[in-house]
């Protein structure tokens, strides 16, 4: 029953780090748009 | 240097794998606490590496304040916030794992308490990059950031006097550790290591390349043709 | 050569006369100020029933967070000033050494709160029926080292938020982190001193955090003051 909160903190470890990693993703991906966008005008 | 990005991702993930399975099935059982236990193999080994994080922020913005070089600047920024990540992870984890060993989810240990202020001080060396505009907001967050790094030996000392006045359960447990358990941790420290290191990177970049097309486009701006404005 | 009046500590004692003479004259600060004071001792007694035991024994945390509340509050205003008659400019480009401004404004302000609290701490007293049973030099000496702790960071981060949005968030979100450990000890060395027994330990926690504090705030102001 206490491994519950062993699964949890894990979880909660890697829902972090997966949360921070994708907000770096997704910038990347909207200035990879940018660029695009520069480069044409 | 772009090709070693995906090997050493390989390379760390297979390492934080290895790292799990040393932290779920070979590391032995605790006595008193049991399985719970294992939480410490993720929350001492991400403490060390915010704690590192910091000091990399502290001496990159010391750098900054000498030689005024972008790239210290971006090197602060960037060590802050997966600092802040790291910590975040330590501040979640230990309740967590307080909650089915003492009951309760916060003791105000020395240790828990102590981490929380450093990560009140880093958020908020945070909101001022964020707040503050352009151009001098590397110099704000480099004094910030060596009067934030000042400020830690005082956070200690004191919290850590004030509990021997009121002592309350001491989280993590004090005293020798079993050598076993010894070696999954600084496994586990390594794997973390490299993970923190590649992220670290891949927000560098970013950040540079965020810069970069700000250059660009206020050199775009600029340069417009006269007519375009009426 | 440089005259008594554009000496450095010239400087610093002309801005701080002249401050101090402004508020003085205006007396719109001081009288807002003694009813803020009043207010907030009252607001207390209602938060914390003063007939209470327990709120006697934690009166040392509330006496310091509302002198905590009367520091952000003079702090804020700190500025404002210099702000509105672009002195700060001036100063930018002037010769003076801007540690000079720096000392005055934050002697000011020192001024300013310890006045302050010498307005709320009868106040409390009085309402909480308190006692000290440890000597009284001791708790004016922890007042003293205790309010230019939140000064000196105050008056620095101030200046600080002069240069972000949102300014008057700006300065209570750095500023108390970063007094933690010193809010601590004031609070521990107050109750302590109050309950009779040793505090010699907060005291020299505060007086080493004062002088860290005060040593790294001088040799940054100028980076602050000049960052563009």
């Amino acid at each position: 029953m206490k491994n519950g909160y062993l699964f949890a903190a894990y979880a909660a470890t890697w829902i972090i780090h997966i949360g921070y990693i994708s907000t770096i993703v997704s910038r990347y991906a909207r200035l990879k748009r940018e660029i695009e966008e520069l480069k044409k005008s | 240097m772009k090709k070693a990005f995906p090997i050493l991702g390989v390379l760390t993930a297979v390492l934080l794998s290895y790292a799990l399975y040393q932290a779920l099935v070979v590391a032995p059982t605790e006595q008193t606490m049991g399985d719970v236990q294992r939480i410490f193999y993720y929350h001492v080994p991400s403490a060390w590496t915010a704690f590192l994080l910091f000091f990399i922020n502290f001496g990159a913005s010391i750098y900054y304040l000498a030689k005024r070089k972008t790239a210290a600047d971006i090197v602060a920024l960037v060590s802050a916030e997966v600092g802040v990540v790291f910590c975040t992870v330590v501040l979640i984890t230990g309740p967590i794992w307080a909650r089915p060993v003492w009951g309760i989810w916060w003791t105000w240990d020395m240790r828990l308490t102590s981490t929380l202020v450093l990560w009140l001080i880093y958020v908020s060396y945070l909101f001022l990059r964020r707040f503050s505009s352009g151009g001098q907001t590397p110099l704000l967050a480099a004094s910030l950031a060596v009067i934030g790094a000042l400020c830690v030996p005082f956070v200690y000392f004191s919290i850590w006097f004030f509990r021997t006045q009121h002592p309350q359960p001491v989280m993590g447990g004090g005293g020798s550790i079993d050598p076993r358990m010894l070696h999954v941790l600084l496994i586990n420290w390594l794997a973390f290591s490299c993970f923190a290191f590649l992220v670290c990177w891949s927000r560098y970049r970013l950040e540079k390349l965020q810069r970069e097309i700000d250059e660009a486009h206020a050199l775009h701006s600029l340069l417009a043709p006269r007519g375009s404005s009426r | 050569m440089s005259t008594p009046r554009t000496a450095p500590s010239g400087i610093t004692r002309v801005t701080l006369f002249k401050d101090l003479r402004l508020e003085w004259r205006s007396k719109d600060a001081i009288n807002s100020m003694l009813f803020f004071s009043l207010l907030v001792v009252v607001v207390f007694s209602f938060s914390f029933d003063p007939s209470a035991e327990e709120s006697r024994q934690i009166a040392g945390g509330l006496i310091w967070v509302a002198f905590l509340f009367a520091a952000v509050v003079a702090l804020n205003q700190t500025w404002a000033r210099e702000i509105r008659n672009q002195v700060l400019d001036a100063y930018r480009v002037s010769p003076a050494p801007a540690n000079s401004l720096f000392v005055a404004k934050v002697v000011g302000n020192f001024i300013f709160v310890t006045v302050l609290e010498a307005l709320m701490t009868p106040l409390f007293i009085v309402f909480y029926r308190l006692r000290a049973l440890g000597p009284v030099w001791q708790l004016l000496l922890v007042g003293a080292v205790g309010t230019w702790a939140l000064v000196v960071n105050g008056t620095f981060f101030a200046a600080m938020s002069l240069r972000t949005r949102s300014r008057e968030i700006m300065l209570p979100l750095l500023l108390f982190p970063i007094s933690i450990p010193a809010v601590l000890a004031m609070v521990q060395a107050t109750t302590a001193i109050l309950n009779g027994e040793g505090a010699r330990f907060w005291i020299v926690l505060l007086v080493t955090y004062d002088l860290v504090f005060t040593t790294v705030c001088l040799l940054l102001f100028e980076t602050v003051l000049n960052a563009e």
